[in-house]
Order: structure tokens, then C-alpha cells, then sequence
């Protein structure tokens, strides 16, 4: 099946390339063109994205989702692959920006310059790392993802975030260095960066090569670490997001889980079998357990909202690596089902707190502990919004910081719940039907997530009852239709997983399915025929320099 | 040459890695940059070091005088992204100098 189902598949990557160009050509003044473009362009992703979601999940046997950039065959040019993991980012990615863009549209795009532009270059940047099929071209997504979150985690300006984006672009770029030191040595041992053909060779390597080919591959591995934020590599994460303006930090919500995504698809498709195989479990593994545990404390020990969320964002980043540390499909099957709700959760929950905290004096947001002797100074209103109270904002604020809470905490009925018990179920239930005793670290692990959601179920509800309920003095937040529905939406996505809990399971165990088969993908890829070329011979010529 | 290759590699990275922990911004950058002059001989150097050697394959070229293009687009590519970050990374400090009154990367002077 070739024609236009196929060349969908770099829509995803043209789409914001193009709008994000466009947007440059128009005045910061004109606000509202420049919303109009940026808003059509991602709605235009969520079309596609749930398209090539709905044929990625025909299989592979029905949709063949590769795309060969210049029709270069596949381990020469370079592909682009769309599967069903691939296909389930796509979809995260998009339906996230939507509500951070319209978010951002209340007030917060007109607070720089080139707000959408870089919005969109960003969208870019994670589509491309989504569906790119060679590492060298993952790099250079990955670049082009980070140099726009350079921009925008600083959009607004002041010295806070300039400081933490100091901190940022600095610990991102000599991650970069090792992403080019990782790639250089896979290459220089391997001959290859198509991550098909790497998976295909890497059974034939031998001795010293092995060798290199494995520290290349640990050093790359370290670079997604960074990103996930795994400790101790993460001490830059709370800085950053925490200081973010709501919409990015929004946004940001999805670029932890970019490192995550791909350390499950090279573990899986490239280091599934062979002697190679399981490499670096066991870091994912107490790895992603010290993330939980330091996420942990840091939630219990955070004051200010943001940087609770933040903690929340290594939190989620932990479990998951953990949880891919055990290497068992049922239990990976769960943890996708985390990523998406999660993801959303996060999102919601950042752009509820800039709400949230409109409300109370800059004392009260920076340090609870000493608000008793802030709460006495003059009770100010700092910024004079432009727009209509709405008569029950705090009671919809409530409701949603609840919502919020339910799910970062894990507790029934919200989508939260589900995936921590389909994490758990996969864990223990394993063992209950092999009759196997369940090994140590697995117990351990369900006493972290536990532990964890009872951490946030008390920071939230401390927080909450501070917010809501102790400022009687607090003035009510003027909150604007459009900066509460994208909250809405958002909480409502995670409902529609919850109530879909069933079908949305079944994709990601067949997700899992055809990761632990990699065999599909690689043939897919190696396989894939040229348009217009009837027999698939060598390459026509030796092309111009 | 490959020793020497090796060396400069070396040399390079542990001055940059040296330069990349210190305190000014100023130190940050060029360490940053040394790194990335490094990383960019080992891309360089990994598809095997050979001189007089083109990459261009024709009729009747023999395989060992053949030179690896794919490092050479590789290189290029991460000279230029190298290059597009380390200037931008310069105007974010240009700005924290700005913003924070001192070149410490904290923002602020470490008590004496």
C-alpha cells in the first residue's frame, strides 16, 4: 500500500516546519493572524496524528509505515517510520498542544517575541525524534526540539528564567556533545546508524567492536537519561520547569517522555536479543527507583506549586524507567498507558497552578512556611487582568485541583489509578501465574509507587486546603473562558482514558506485542519498496555531490 | 597521526570538561567549545583516519584508498548545529550578565 496514507507520514514534520517558517514573516503585532496559523497547524496534527494512529493500528501486515525520504533505499537514505508506538506519541504530542496553545493565546503569547514560531519548531523537533528511523537524524530532532525549548523555557524573560535557562541550555548542550560521542562510536563499530540495520548487524559483531559499540550505546543512553531526568542527572529539571511560563511548562510536560520513548525503542529493538541484550536494564531499574524516591521527597518537601508539578515530572519520569527496567510486556503495557495519563495530567496541572495562584500574593506562593509573616502585608492586587470573573472560578478551580490531585496520586477512579494498577497487576500477577517467587525489586518497586502517590496526596491536599480553603482573605482569581477549557479538556482526555480503559490497554499490549517482535519492523524497514521502481535493485547511480 | 589525533582529542576534551566546571560563564563557553572541537575530530576520526584518500566511489577505485563520506556529513552537520547553540548560548549569557550584575553562573557571587 503506497500513495497518500504514505506520504502523510512526514506531514507531521512539514506541517510545523512550514507554519513556524510562515509565522516569521508576520509582525509580533499581528496577534491574531498569527494565532489563526498557529492554531490551524496544530489542529492539522491532530488530524494527522490520529490518522496515522488509526492506520498504525491496522498492523503492519495492512499499513506499511515507511517512508523513504528522496526514495533512497533504507539503509543508505534516510526513513522515516511510523509504528504503533511512534503513532501513540504522535497523538500525545498533538492533543497536548493544542490546549497549551489556545492557553497561551489568553495572555501568555504576547509576553515575547516569537512565541508560536518556536511552539511550532518544537512540535517539529518531538514529531521528528516520534518518527525518524536513523540515530543521526534523531540528533538532530532532538536539536531542533531543544534549541526551540532554549526560547521558549526563557519566553517572558526575567532573571529567574533566565538563570534556570542558563542552567538548562548549558547541561542540554554538553548532553548533545555525548548524543555526537555515543552515535560516532556506534557508527564507527556498527557501519550503520538505520536503527533497523543496526538491530540486524549488532548480532554480528564481535570482540572489541562489541565492545565499542556498547559504550556508544551506554553513553547515548545516558543522553535520554538526562532528558528523563533520571537522578542524579536531573538536578536541572525543577529549576527549569518550575520557572517556565504555564503554557511551555505545558508543553515540556511531553519532552521528558521523548528520552523515555526512545530508550524503549533501542532497548527493545536493538538490545531485545543477542548477546547484547538487557543492556542497562539494571540502571533503568535502581535508576528509575532512586528518580522515584528523590521525586518523592522532593514533592513532600516543595512549597511553591511549581515546583511540585516539577517533582511530579520526575515522579512520573522514575516509575517509568523503573518500570522498563523490569523488562516485562504486560508491565510496559501498563507503563505506556502511565506515559499518556500522566503526560496529560502534568499538563493540566501546570496550567492550573499559574490559575491557582493568580489568586494569592507572590508571598504566599513563594514560601508557606513563612505566609503568616508575608500574610500581613498589603494584600495588592498585582496585575489587573483584562476580562470577566467568573461567578464560580474558585469552585471550578477546586474541582479541577482535585482532579488533578486524584490522578498524580493514583487513586480511584481516574485514569492514574488504572495505570498504576495495570503497572501492578503486571508485576506481581506474573508472578501469581508462573507460581515464581516475586524477586525482591519488584516488591520494591510497588512499595515506591505507592509511596509516592501517598506523597502526592498529601503535598496536594496541603496545598489545596492552603489555597482554597485557609486564604479567606485571598482575592478570587479573574480567569478567563479560555484559559479554564484547556484545563478542562485536559482533565476530561484523562477521563475518556479512564472510561476507554479497556480498548486503550489493547493498543498498548499490542504496542508491546510488536516492540518484543522487532523482526516486523526491521523487515518493514529494510524491505520497504521504492516508489516507481519496479524491482528493488541498487541505487541508480552515484549521485552528485 | 592516529597518535597524535588521539592526543589532541584528548587534550581538548579534558580542557573542556575542566573549563565547562568552572564558575564564569565566560570559562563555560569556551570549555563547551573546546568539547565540541573535540567531538567533531572523534566523529571525524571513527570512520578511520586516512590521508590523500577521496570518498567519491567510481569505476575501478580500489575499496582501501576509499575514505568514508558518511563522517564528513556528519561532522558538517554537527559543526553547523554545534555552532547555531554555542551562539545562542552566548546571548543567553550576554543576558543573565545583564539580568544578575555578575558573570557567575548562579547569578550570584559564592560568599568569601
Amino acid at each position: 500500500m503506497s500513495g497518500w496514507q504514505q506520504n502523510l507520514i512526514i506531514a507531521p514534520i512539514l506541517i510545523p516546519l512550514l507554519a513556524g517558517a510562515l509565522l516569521l514573516f508576520f509582525d509580533e503585532r499581528q496577534r491574531v493572524v498569527k494565532a489563526m496559523i498557529s492554531v490551524v497547524s496544530c489542529l492539522a496534527l491532530v488530524a494527522i496524528a490520529v490518522s496515522l494512529f488509526r492506520f498504525a493500528s491496522y498492523g503492519p501486515e495492512r499499513f506499511e509505515g515507511v517512508y523513504m525520504l528522496g526514495n533512497w533505499p533504507a539503509p543508505f537514505g534516510i526513513v522515516l517510520v511510523v509504528d504503533r508506538l511512534s503513532a501513540l506519541m504522535l497523538v500525545l504530542a498533538s492533543i497536548l498542544a493544542v490546549p497549551t496553545l489556545v492557553y497561551a493565546l489568553a495572555r501568555w503569547h504576547a509576553a515575547g517575541a516569537h512565541f508560536h514560531s518556536l511552539f511550532q519548531f518544537l512540535l517539529m523537533g518531538l514529531n521528528g525524534a516520534f518518527l525518524t528511523g536513523d540515530l543521526f537524524n534523531l540528533f538532530v530532532f532532538f536539536e531542533v526540539m531543544l534549541a526551540a525549548s532554549y526560547g521558549l523555557l526563557m519566553h517572558g524573560s526575567g532573571p529567574m528564567r533566565v538563570k534556570a535557562g542558563l542552567h538548562y541550555i548549558a547541561v542540554n548542550l554538553a548532553a548533545a556533545l555525548c548524543f555526537l560521542i555515543g552515535v560516532s562510536a556506534i557508527y564507527g563499530s556498527a557501519g550503520t546508524l538505520n536503527m533497523a540495520d543496526l538491530a540486524v548487524r549488532i548480532g554480528e559483531i564481535e570482540g572489541d567492536r562489541r565492545m565499542l559499540l556498547e559504550a556508544g550505546a551506554a553513553i547515548l543512553g545516558i543522553v535520554f537519561l538526562i532528558k528523563a531526568g533520571m537522578w542524579p542527572l536531573n538536578f536541572w529539571l525543577p529549576a527549569a520547569y518550575s520557572a517556565a511560563t504555564a503554557p511551555v511548562a505545558g508543553i515540556f510536560a511531553i519532552m521528558s517522555k521523548v528520552g523515555i520513548y526512545v530508550i524503549l525503542r533501542l532497548s527493545l529493538l536493538v538490545f531485545g536479543q543477542g548477546e547484547s541484550a538487557g543492556l542497562g536494564l539494571n540502571v533503568l531499574l535502581y535508576g528509575g527507583m532512586a528518580t522515584v524516591a528523590f521525586g518523592t521527597i522532593g514533592v513532600l518537601a516543595s512549597q511553591a506549586l511549581g515546583r511540585l508539578a516539577s517533582y511530579s515530572v520526575l515522579v512520573s519520569s522514575g516509575t517509568l524507567l523503573a518500570v522498563l527496567g523490569l523488562n516485562n510486556g504486560m508491565v510496559t503495557a501498563g507503563a505506556l498507558f502511565y506515559m499518556v495519563s500522566s503526560t496529560l495530567t502534568i499538563a493540566a496541572f501546570f496550567l492550573l497552578i499559574e490559575l491557582v495562584e493568580r489568586g494569592q500574593d507572590a508571598g504566599a506562593s513563594v514560601l508557606a512556611v513563612t505566609m503568616e509573616a508575608y500574610g500581613d502585608a498589603d494584600e495588592e492586587e498585582q496585575e489587573v487582568e483584562v476580562g470577566v470573573t467568573m461567578p464560580a472560578t474558585i469552585a471550578v478551580l477546586g474541582v479541577c485541583f482535585a482532579a488533578c490531585g486524584i490522578l498524580l496520586s493514583g487513586l480511584p477512579p481516574l485514569s492514574g489509578f488504572v495505570a498504576k494498577f495495570a503497572m501492578m497487576t503486571g508485576m506481581i500477577g506474573s508472578g501469581v501465574a508462573t507460581d515464581a517467587p516475586i524477586p525482591a525489586s519488584v516488591w520494591w518497586i510497588v512499595a515506591l509507587l505507592i509511596l509516592s502517590g501517598l506523597a502526592a496526596l498529601i503535598s496536594m491536599t496541603r496545598a489545596g486546603i492552603r489555597t482554597f480553603w485557609a486564604s479567606m482573605e485571598g482575592t478570587v482569581p479573574r480567569v478567563l473562558v479560555m484559559e479554564m477549557a484547556p484545563v478542562l479538556l485536559l482533565i476530561a482526555m484523562t477521563l475518556a482514558l479512564t472510561v476507554q480503559a479497556g480498548p486503550a490497554m489493547r493498543y498498548m499490549e499490542e504496542t508491546v506485542n510488536g516492540l518484543q517482535h522487532p523482526a516486523t519492523y526491521i523487515d518493514a524497514v529494510i524491505n520497504a519498496r521504492r516508489v516507481g521502481v519496479e524491482e528493488p535493485g541498487g541505487p541508480e547511480g552515484g549521485g552528485g555531490i | 597521526m592516529e597518535l597524535v589525533l588521539a592526543i589532541g582529542i584528548g587534550i581538548m576534551t579534558g580542557s573542556g570538561v575542566w573549563l565547562l566546571l568552572r564558575p564564569r560563564t565566560y570559562q563555560v563557553i569556551i570549555g563547551l567549545s573546546l568539547l565540541s572541537y573535540a567531538v567533531n575530530l572523534f566523529i571525524f576520526a571513527v570512520g578511520g583516519v586516512k590521508s590523500n584518500a577521496a570518498p567519491v566511489l567510481g569505476e575501478g577505485v580500489d575499496i582501501s584508498t576509499l575514505t568514508d563520506p558518511v563522517p564528513h556529513a556528519l561532522v558538517l552537520t554537527a559543526i553547523v548545529i554545534g555552532f547555531a547553540t554555542t551562539a545562542l548560548f552566548l546571548v543567553v549569557l550576554l543576558a543573565a550578565r545583564g539580568l544578575t550584575g555578575t558573570d557567575h553562573v548562579d547569578g550570584r557571587e559564592q560568599p568569601k
